[in-house]
């Protein structure tokens, strides 16, 4: 870096006001502002006690100027610091108020404006750090003293740091082709940027594809999916990579390099038609697990559903005659274009994108983990997916509602709420939507036939708009809701006059309304199971480098005020990836994204944080002990030159690697050994005695701070 | 020779006699030794726990300390019966989780100048043992007489497969541990829905119409699926459904006549060996009729003509579950039938 006088970071918006300061020649000025908040921190600790002493006894430490004020965070309170600033040329800051994580930008900005270098402003938290947990208020002032001074000290060890300014690749990569993918890619796309959707089956249209009707309008789910399906496969640009994964990410937002993998659909996609015939004459029938739920069949050669996009098929090598014996090939014979190719390989491209959203779904909880509900064992146990494909008119049964025989209509249906949802013993969490999606069934089986329909539940949720009305509708269409959980359900008949009722299953249920336990003998069982993540969640989240909980769902950057964000820049989140919840949140959170994105893509650079690690060359011994700690893989090792080479766009300023490096090698801007010790020495001042501190005053020479000074 | 610690429990010298000498026979053709433990004492059944559960506890823990002493080579204590079993995993789990517990157990035992050192000791299940460390495949090996042809219904009881403390079951509610045993025995398995429900245990004894209830429930689901005879490892609940049949019948005006047995009984059998020497002919419920169908020859004690009824033989025609077609079902686990 020049020793020239350091150029403001312009991160926020707005130039500064004033000419900028150059701290690198002069002594400190400092100025103590110590918040009230009101009575939060007042009520505590004894602000004007604080203030006196921070001019006595930090006066010979630089502090020229010492305020309280009821509320620094307000705009006169930063047009006091701003003030000072000008007028009594301060060159560093201290604050003494809430966390950094509230107010950390808000000073740093009010400094920015009056043209001082935002790092030299330094926040002491004296309000969830003292007086939020501590009573005694003798105690909490000497303790807020303390902390002032160690504030004190370290800043006059900061010394003016730039963001580092990194352009945006106008590309997006969109992950996962459900419904929060697709919007999130026809935002972008609309606005004219270019995108990249990658679905991991043959067609978009994620679960939402294989939904009947969606609560609580009862639209059908393929009849306002498909037409956005449509516009993102027809998109001049989004570019679809379906039978696809991403399996590897490199870089930092902005700049992300992504493998992706084809998998060989053996066809030739510039030929096919998607006229179906190979589907139509392939031999091969076997039960299709993933669109159909298990429920229906497919061939080997397949398009999933009618409607996909693409609509060319995919060909299941570990089902077809061809792979398994080298014969048949029917598809290869009767296709009129010629456009199976069996020698098909997998391809991997490469994608420049820069900024990433995860939008890769749910999984539904597999139900015959709950063994007294007895799915797998008892053929009229259903699960809810296994349902939504009954009843779509394009389903196995063209929409008949039938038992397990494929032709008996029942007479009477259970719908079980809360399978692996709201229980220790699977999920903790509720999954959002099944209260919803069981009313929806009540209703769409007193539609399809006569049965009588009981809805076992234990609460119902239904907060959305007109969602309580649906609740009302389908209790007076006449469905029977009891409250309990249900205890089991069984073919075995236990009481004498359950007789009759051999060949139906007996829901064992306590009505906690009724107060008594009862057996209800129906012919059919839909279990409403929860949702869970991908399986390979935490597989993912490390591809991309980011977090997801234990459970796999991917961690949001704040669960209230930033929903759809991950503690990564450049990769965000959207729909069910994040956690359980409807279409209309899901194509939100991926609208929101998208707008996010659409914003860095506009401002065509963005500037990080320059709290990062550097390393110094000539201390590197190449030991490499570094290497594997860094959380963020932003270490690597330049073999040509045996050192150790941080990359500061990836490196999040954790401090791991410095901590580790037995030469000191490494070192941290914004925390650096000297501003640690010094404010450590602060701390440790003894603040009762008075007069001016004779604590540890390392004399900082201009000289000794511009020695620090960072390349930007 | 695989050799282990072997806790019988009471039931094995009274009513379950006929375990006892079923499972000594088999013994030596599955190459296992079982040592007794010395002066072992009750192990509190099911009742004792409730009176007082740290005496329940200590007298579980004197069969623990004891076992711990006279350790040699082997640390596995095997118990036959699933009451025994229970009490002696819970007793050694809980333990093992609470120091005040311990304190305490290990307190009561100085009296009589024990210790238990919880861990010490590996409290497992027989039919667990033969499977996972004999093995079916051993199993089969024995196998000179292949029960084809006899349904069999596999029934567990309440107490074997839960609290599974040590991940040793491959499902807690319907287990396929014995199905799969029976079938290496070349028995036809009938897949019976209530391995695990309760037989009554004592409301033979506290509340009889529960009990009668409750056993009623596992016969006729044993009829329907035309079972030839239920197999059990629970001296409990064998007698529960031999012993109290009889008085089930009579409170229900049914006349059931499903027979019940121990699985070592049926290993017996498999291996050739004389249904004598394994206890067979002392059932309540005989059990002639259901093994003569496979041509194996059991002295009748008294056979009581059983009238067509509504829960007879006869009836069973026209009464069969519709079976799958049309949508596919989805697959448990592998070994599955």
């Amino acid at each position: 870096m020049s020793a020239d006088k350091p150029v403001p970071a312009s991160v926020e918006p707005g130039q500064p006001v004033d000419p900028p300061v150059d701290v690198a020649a002069e002594a400190p000025r400092i100025g103590v502002y110590v918040c009230h908040c009101g009575t939060n921190i007042a009520g505590t600790v004894d602000v004007a006690a604080v203030r006196d002493w921070a001019t006595e006894r930090l006066g010979p430490h630089g502090v020229v100027i010492s305020r309280d004020y009821p509320f620094m965070c307000s705009s006169l309170g930063q047009e006091l610091i701003e003030e000072d600033i000008r007028e009594l040329g301060l060159n560093r800051v201290v604050v003494a108020a809430c966390s950094p994580h509230m107010h950390e930008k808000t000073f740093r900005g009010a400094c920015q404006r009056a043209g001082l270098n935002p790092y030299l402003c330094e926040l002491v938290s004296i309000r969830e750090q003292v007086s939020w947990v501590h009573t005694d208020k003798v105690a909490a002032t000497a303790k807020a003293e303390a902390m002032v001074a160690g504030g004190v000290l370290r800043v006059r060890e900061q010394v003016p740091l730039e963001p580092l300014r990194v352009p945006i690749n106008e590309t997006t990569l969109v992950v996962g082709g459900g419904i929060a993918g697709i919007s999130a890619a026809l935002e972008i796309a609309d606005a004219g940027f270019p995108v990249h959707l990658v679905e991991r089956q043959p067609s978009i249209g994620g679960h939402m594809a294989q939904f009947d009707k969606t609560f609580p309008t009862l639209d059908c789910a393929a009849c306002i999916l498909t037409p956005k399906m449509v516009t993102a496969g027809s998109h001049p640009n989004i570019t679809l990579h379906t039978w696809s994964e991403v399996t590897d990410v490199s870089g930092y937002v902005g700049n992300f390099t992504v493998k992706v993998l084809h998998r060989p659909r053996y066809l030739d996609t510039d030929l096919c038609t998607g006229c179906g015939i190979c589907q139509e004459k392939c031999p091969v029938k076997v039960v299709d697990p993933t669109f159909e739920a298990g429920v229906g069949y497919r061939k080997a050669i397949y398009r999933p559903f009618p409607q996909a996009v693409p609509k060319f098929p995919v060909l299941d090598p570990d089902n077809c005659i061809y792979f398994e014996r080298g014969t048949c090939k029917a598809c290869e014979k009767l296709c009129p274009p010629g456009a199976i190719r069996l020698d098909q390989q997998p391809e991997e491209v490469t994608l420049q994108v820069g900024n990433i959203i995860l939008a890769t779904g749910f999984e539904a909880f597999d139900a015959r983990r709950v063994e007294p509900y007895g799915y797998g064992r008892l053929p009229n146990v259903f699960t809810s997916l296994e349902f939504e494909r009954m009843s779509n008119a394009s389903g196995p049964t063209g929409g008949q509602i039938v038992l397990r025989d494929g032709v008996t209509e029942p007479q009477s249906v259970a719908i079980v709420h809360c399978v692996g949802s709201r229980d220790r013993n699977f999920n903790n969490y509720c999954s959002a939507i099944c209260c919803m999606q069981s009313m929806k069934f009540a209703h769409l089986v007193r539609e399809h036939t006569d049965a009588t329909v009981y809805e076992f539940y234990i609460d119902i949720r239904a907060p959305g708009k007109a969602f309580d009305e649906f609740y009302q509708r389908v209790q007076d269409e006449g469905t029977i809701f009891i409250r309990g959980r249900v205890a089991e359900v069984t073919d075995v008949l236990r009481l004498p006059e359950e007789a009759a009722e051999d060949g139906r299953l007996i829901v064992q249920v306590e009505d906690t309304l009724a107060g008594r336990q009862r057996r209800i003998p129906v012919d059919m069982v839909v279990l409403s199971v929860g949702l869970e993540p991908q399986p390979d969640a935490h597989e993912v989240a490390r591809r991309f480098g980011i977090t997801c909980s234990s459970e796999g769902w991917v961690i949001e950057r704040h669960p209230k005020l930033d929903p759809f964000a991950t503690m990564t820049e450049g990769v965000f989140a959207a729909g069910c990836a994040l956690g359980p919840r409807d279409i209309p949140s899901s194509v939100t959170s991926g609208a929101a994204a998208a707008a996010r994105i659409l914003g860095r893509i506009q401002q065509r650079e963005m500037a990080l944080e320059p709290i990062r690690a550097i390393i110094d060359d000539e201390r590197c011994s190449g030991c490499r002990i570094c290497n594997d700690l860094c959380p963020f893989s932003a270490i690597t090792f330049d073999d040509a030159r045996a050192v150790t080479e941080v990359n500061p766009a990836l490196c999040q300023g954790c401090g791991v690697c410095i901590a580790a490096c037995p030469a000191g090698a490494i070192r941290g801007t914004g925390f650096s050994d000297a501003q640690i010790m010094h404010q450590i020495e602060g701390i440790l001042m003894d603040t009762s005695a008075t007069g001016p501190a004779d604590a540890v005053a390392h004399a900082t020479s201009p000289a000794g701070a511009a020695a620090e000074a960072v390349p930007a | 020779m695989s050799s282990y610690l072997y806790y019988p429990g009471c039931s094995l010298s009274g009513s379950a006699r006929a375990y006892a000498e079923s499972l000594a026979a088999i013994l030596t053709p599955l190459g296992v030794e079982l040592k007794e433990i010395d002066d072992w004492n009750c192990c509190g059944a099911t009742e004792y726990l409730t009176l007082s559960p740290l005496r329940g506890y200590a007298l579980i823990g004197r069969n623990l300390a004891l076992a711990e002493s006279q350790r040699n080579g082997t640390s596995t204590l095997v118990a036959p019966c699933s009451a025994c079993y229970a009490n002696l995993a819970k007793t050694d789990r809980f333990v093992r989780d609470s120091a005040v517990l311990r304190e305490q157990l290990n307190g009561a035992l100085a009296a009589d100048g024990l210790q238990y050192t919880p861990g010490s000791i590996t409290v497992r299940h027989l039919l667990e043992v033969l499977i996972e460390d004999v093995g079916l495949d051993e199993v089969r090996r024995h196998v000179t007489r292949p029960l084809h042809g006899l349904r069999v219904a596999p029934y567990l009881g309440c107490l074997v497969s839960r609290p599974d403390y040590d991940d040793r079951w491959s499902r807690h509610e319907q287990p396929r541990e014995l199905d799969r045993l029976m079938a290496a025995l070349g028995a036809d398995v009938v897949d019976y829905p209530l391995r695990t429900a309760c037989c009554g245990g004592h409301m033979t004894q506290i509340s009889p119409n529960t009990g009668f209830e409750l056993i009623r429930r596992l016969v006729d689901a044993a009829d329907r699926r035309e079972a030839d005879l239920l197999v059990t490892v629970c001296p409990m609940c064998q007698m529960n459904i031999d012993a109290y049949q009889d008085e089930m019948n009579h409170h229900f005006r049914t006349d059931y006549h499903v027979p019940i047995l121990f699985f070592t009984q049926l290993i017996g059998l498999a291996f050739g060996l004389e249904p004598r020497a394994l206890g067979i002919g002392t059932e309540i419920v005989s059990a002639h009729r259901a093994l003569g169908r496979i041509g194996i020859e059991v002295p009748a004690a008294e056979e009581v003509a059983v009238p067509a009824g509504p829960a007879g033989p006869a009836a069973r025609e026209g009464r069969r579950a519709p079976r799958p077609q049309g949508l596919p079902m989805p697959h448990l686990d592998e070994d599955d039938r």
